[in-house]
């Protein structure tokens, strides 16, 4: 039999920074600014305008010509993907076990490394005109450059 | 039978059929279900059930039961795949059209029948620090007197009566047994958000833990699990908001 161990004995468990505690509010307050995050998007791309029709290369390369939508996108992507990595990874934590457990966890952080090295590329080295563009006002810019 | 009072009120009894997960680790290798039938009155209850076959039938059915009223916490089951305490699940708020299937409580290690090892489930309890720390002597010498208010904010958790339906009903810690689970959190937060207590921040620093209040996913089976109750889940945000404040939020005292 165990018994109850002497009162105000040391804790024995881990020691160190609690990342589980900083994931947990980082999960929150990205959570709200997603919120606006995403149906800003979505309300510009899909809904404003000519709606979902308006979509092809000069609409994306229109609004990654202007520094708010840069911010914005790259916000978006940083946050919705580390929001989702974490989530995986809490998910990884309650169902795999031992070394399929390491081995997701390293998929995942390769996953979203790349994605988000390849996501800040595009967003800040975007160059509208290497497309075959149809639309005057992005072929005279072009050209004036 | 005469002096049963459901036959006394004009009810009568009907066949029952339970589906029970039998397993005697000395002769199986693996748990089978087995189905038995039972005259029962509606106001019987599921552990009256469990009588008349341990009783009647086959006396090797295997389960924990003390008091049978619902206050020692000792018959906590799944029944029709819940969590629930026999003695205080009647018959009659069951669906009798359809068998009722009987087991053991999830995530603890199976030991015979409906009797599971209930010792990592008691070793996550004691780690919090179930007891009162005061060092302190009273202001007067003699009581630490308490307002209504403080006492109001922790009532809710002093109701619990460790019978593991919240812990084994909660997916986390099926899955992970080194979670803390909601019991001993609901008993940790009993003492965090009792104004005589001084031990608050080490609780506090103990379930600030990799396995402890941040695996919470908020899924409510503990809330609904509960036969006291208990608004589990709450207890558990609340003690994830003391551990962002650094300490309980606790009202002033009298």
């Amino acid at each position: 039999m165990t018994t109850i161990e002497a009162p105000r004995s040391r804790p024995t468990r881990r020691r160190g920074v609690n990342w589980e505690k900083w994931g947990w509010l980082y999960m929150r307050f990205s959570g709200i600014l997603l919120v606006v995050l995403i149906f800003g998007h979505l309300l510009v791309n899909l809904f404003l305008g000519d709606g979902v029709s308006a979509i092809d290369f000069a609409f994306v390369a229109g609004k990654l010509a202007d520094p708010f939508w840069i911010v914005w996108d790259t916000l978006l992507l940083w946050l919705a993907l580390i929001h989702g990595a974490n989530g995986m990874r809490t998910l990884t934590n309650d169902y795999a076990r031992g070394k399929l457990r390491v081995v997701l966890l390293v998929l995942l952080a390769g996953a979203t490394v790349v994605l988000l090295v390849l996501g800040t590329l595009v967003l800040t080295t975007f160059d509208p005109c290497i497309g075959d563009s149809t639309v005057d006002a992005l072929i005279e810019a072009c050209a004036a450059q | 039978m005469a002096d049963n009072p459901s036959v006394e009120a004009g009810l009568s009894a009907f066949t029952v059929t339970l589906i029970i997960r039998r397993f005697d680790p000395e002769t199986m290798d693996e748990p089978v279900w087995k189905d038995y039938d039972v005259e029962l009155y509606p106001t019987d209850r599921v552990l009256d059930a469990l009588h008349k076959i341990k009783w009647e039938q086959d006396g090797s059915l295997t389960f924990r039961r003390s008091c049978a009223h619902g206050i020692c916490g000792s018959d906590a089951m799944r029944i029709n795949g819940r969590n629930r305490l026999a003695c205080k699940t009647l018959i009659k708020d069951l669906d009798i059209t359809q068998p009722i299937y009987v087991e053991a409580i999830k995530g603890l290690p199976l030991e015979k029948d409906l009797v599971v090892d209930m010792e990592p489930f008691f070793a996550s309890y004691r780690e919090i620090q179930p007891f009162l720390i005061a060092d302190a002597k009273p202001k007067d010498g003699k009581e630490r007197i308490q307002s209504v208010a403080q006492r109001e904010i922790f009532d809710d958790t002093t109701k619990c009566i460790l019978c593991a339906a919240c812990t084994s009903s909660c997916p986390v810690f099926w899955t992970d047994g080194q979670y803390f689970g909601p019991a001993a959190i609901v008993n940790a937060h009993r003492f965090i958000f009792d104004s005589r207590d001084e031990a608050a921040k080490v609780r506090l620093d103990i379930l600030n833990d990799k396995e402890g209040v941040w695996r919470c996913r908020t899924t409510f089976n503990c809330t609904e699990a509960c036969p006291r109750g208990i608004q589990v889940t709450q207890a558990i945000a609340e003690v994830k908001n003391a551990i962002l404040a650094g300490k309980p939020a606790i009202p002033a005292g009298v």
